[in-house]
């Protein structure tokens, strides 16, 4: 068999399933965003039957919905504020995490990586509603924060259906991610290079920011990546968490497709969380290349 | 005053003591080697030396200053670590500015001292490169100028040289003396390869099993090695069993197992009846069809048994009448083509001087 012949054979099949369930999909939406909704909803046929008054063909009109009203580019900004500020706080608790994993003895680690990944054993779904017991008025945790607050004079807050239980949510679900990319990087850093910092005379915090921090930058751009694209599409946990303020541009989608059925206008507001998933994407490989890593 | 003291130094891993009351006095300037092979403990000393660890008995002072205790960032003491231990994500410049940058030295006086250091090790013009942009020679001395940027007071190398390919490493060894020389700083060297600390060092200390077998300049240690395994690790090294048979006016005369009477140089009170070896170097010993008779006191008659051809010098094993094999070193220096002056199966005779070889006592 030839080079060729053997390329082919390899890369052949995720290519054609590429094909069928990623670049196919991703043209008929692109169509669907320019078309009328049908009578019934869903999406009215693309060449007309000659009818007076039938809508039929391509249209600009669900492109006009969307720049019309502000509330749409209001939830992108605020679903990009929350999956930013989750993406830092993945950031935040899984580098140590990450580094206590990288840094501990051999024989633990396996185990440890284990551990982690762990969560995704049980249901998504079980995992979200667990939180709203846990956050719920009645439970433990919410009496105790609220007493903790009232010490201080402060009146007692609702944890569930809040900004907060959303934040905690997609933390919590989004955090193996974080964590498994930096600890693939950081478990391959040589040790001799801290010891050779050490030597030259770099404290503890040197040798992390000069040396530790910036030869993990790859893991770090690979796992907010890995959270910040997700989080900003995802529409389960401000549904179950949020409660009626809680939503995200992900529910606004969700609903135009399943409750509206507006397919056009569910396929734009798609389309522009998409080209935004790329770009992002994009930038973080351009940074990530840029800095030579 | 020594710039160094290691006084009764020991460590111990479990049930293992790697380093075993070890006790040294480096002076500054010295070009100094440690040298054993590998699980001697030369690396665990230097390690204590540099203060990755710490020793469970004894002291190690550096001018004048007990260093217990005092971790690696405030010593006055760099390593070139055997992979170089170069951070990949910062140029050459990075690199070698890190100490300084480390030490707070202000931002203008970067460039110049970069420039000097660079200029040092001879890679000018090579500042904005990355490690992996380098080759391995480039690589090490990065490394050196990097250790050597803020003048520590000791430069501790750990087999720098070990990645190098053969000529390569001979280059960077003649530019190691050079450069040594020119910063005046105090190298301990690191090494299991003894041709290297033969070419390097001023003073050589061979460890074996956490101890100093032997501490002398490279002459010394190549010429009278004090036992064994000096005489074994060093070189190529005849060891021919023997006990003393008798002592008269500074002459030794030694029974040789399987070898016969033997007269040697260098009494120093040994008595008729000590066993031990003598240790003779196989380019002391001369070879012929047939020696001069006044050539040497010590002769045998004996036939080739096989040679190894290197190049420069043969090695023939000599096998002698009673049945001792003996090497024998001689230069190829005929004239003309023939590559060898004999072939298995020769007869020949093999001798030496009486002050050839030494006696090491058991």
């Amino acid at each position: 068999m030839s080079p060729r012949a053997q390329k082919w054979l390899i890369s052949g099949p995720p290519l054609g399933y590429l094909l069928v369930f990623f670049a196919i999909p991703t043209f008929i939406m692109v169509l669907a965003s320019f078309r009328y909704v049908g009578e019934l909803g869903g999406l009215a046929p693309l060449v007309g039957s000659g009818t007076p008054d039938e809508l039929a063909g391509l249209t600009l009109e669900s492109y006009q919905r969307f720049f019309e009203d502000t509330i749409y580019l209001e939830l992108f900004l605020k679903s990009f504020l929350y999956a930013t500020v989750t993406t830092l706080l993945c950031l935040a608790v899984a580098y140590p995490l990450a580094l206590m994993i990288a840094r501990s003895d051999k024989r633990w680690r396996e185990l440890l990586v284990l551990l982690v990944i762990l969560p995704f054993w049980s249901n998504f779904l079980i995992r979200v509603y667990a939180w709203m017991i846990i956050l719920g008025p009645q439970s433990g945790f919410a009496r105790a924060v609220n007493g903790v607050l009232g010490t201080f004079g402060a009146e007692p807050i609702p944890l569930l259906f809040s900004p907060i239980a959303v934040i905690i949510g997609l933390v919590y679900v989004h955090l193996p991610f974080m964590v498994l990319p930096l600890y693939v990087n950081l478990e391959k850093h040589d040790p001799a290079l801290l010891d050779a910092a050490q030597d030259l005379g770099a404290k503890a915090w040197q040798r992390f920011w000069r040396v530790t921090f910036p030869l993990s930058l790859p893991g770090v751009y690979a796992g907010a990546a890995l959270v910040f694209i997700p989080a900003l599409g995802i529409f389960a946990i401000p549904d179950i968490l949020g409660g009626t303020d809680g939503i995200l541009i992900g529910n606004v989608i969700k609903q135009q497709f399943l409750d509206a059925r507006d397919w056009p206008f569910g396929s734009v507001l798609s389309m522009v969380l998409t080209v935004l998933a790329i770009g992002f994407a994009g930038l973080a490989a351009w940074v990530a290349r840029r800095q030579r890593l | 005053m020594a710039l160094l003291e290691i006084r009764d130094v020991t460590r111990r891993f479990g049930d293992f003591v790697a380093v075993d009351g070890v006790s040294l006095s480096i002076g500054a300037g010295e070009f100094f080697t440690l040298l054993g092979p590998s699980g001697c403990g030369k690396t665990t000393l230097l390690r204590m030396i540099a203060g990755f660890d710490q020793p469970d008995a004894g002291s190690i002072v550096i001018d004048g200053k007990d260093m217990v205790g005092v971790p690696p960032e405030d010593r006055n003491v760099h390593t070139v670590f055997q992979s170089y231990a170069l951070f990949p994500h910062m140029t050459v410049e990075q690199n070698v500015s890190f100490p300084l940058r480390m030490s707070k030295v202000p931002q203008t006086e970067l460039g110049p001292r970069v420039r000097e250091a660079l200029e040092d090790v001879s890679l000018l013009g090579m500042e904005k490169r990355y490690p992996n942009e380098l080759s391995g020679g480039q690589r090490q001395r990065v490394a050196l100028a990097r250790a050597l940027i803020n003048r520590p007071k000791l430069l501790l190398l750990d087999e720098p040289l070990a990645a190098l390919d053969a000529k390569l490493k001979e280059r960077m060894q003649l530019e190691l003396i050079t450069l040594q020389k020119e910063v005046g700083v105090t190298f301990i060297y690191v090494t299991h390869d003894q041709e290297e600390a033969l070419a390097l060092s001023h003073r050589i200390a061979v460890m074996n099993k956490g101890q100093v077998e032997q501490l002398d300049e490279p002459a010394k240690i190549y010429g009278f090695p004090k036992n064994r395994f000096v005489a074994d690790f060093i070189g190529e090294c005849n060891l021919l069993d023997c006990s003393v048979s008798a002592v008269a006016d500074g002459t030794m005369f030694l029974d040789v197992e399987q070898l016969g009477r033997v007269t040697a140089i260098g009494a120093n009170g040994t008595a008729s009846g000590t066993k031990g070896a003598l240790a003779l170097r196989p380019e002391k010993v001369s070879i012929a069809r047939e020696l001069a008779p006044d050539a040497c006191a010590n002769r045998f008659n004996g036939h080739v048994f096989d040679y190894l051809y290197t190049g420069d010098v043969t090695l023939y094993i000599v096998e002698v009448e009673n049945g001792r094999r003996v090497e024998v070193m001689l230069p190829n220096n005929a004239v003309g083509r023939s590559s060898k002056f004999f072939e298995p199966g020769d007869a020949v005779q093999i001798g030496w001087r009486e002050d050839a070889g030494s006696f090491l006592p058991d």
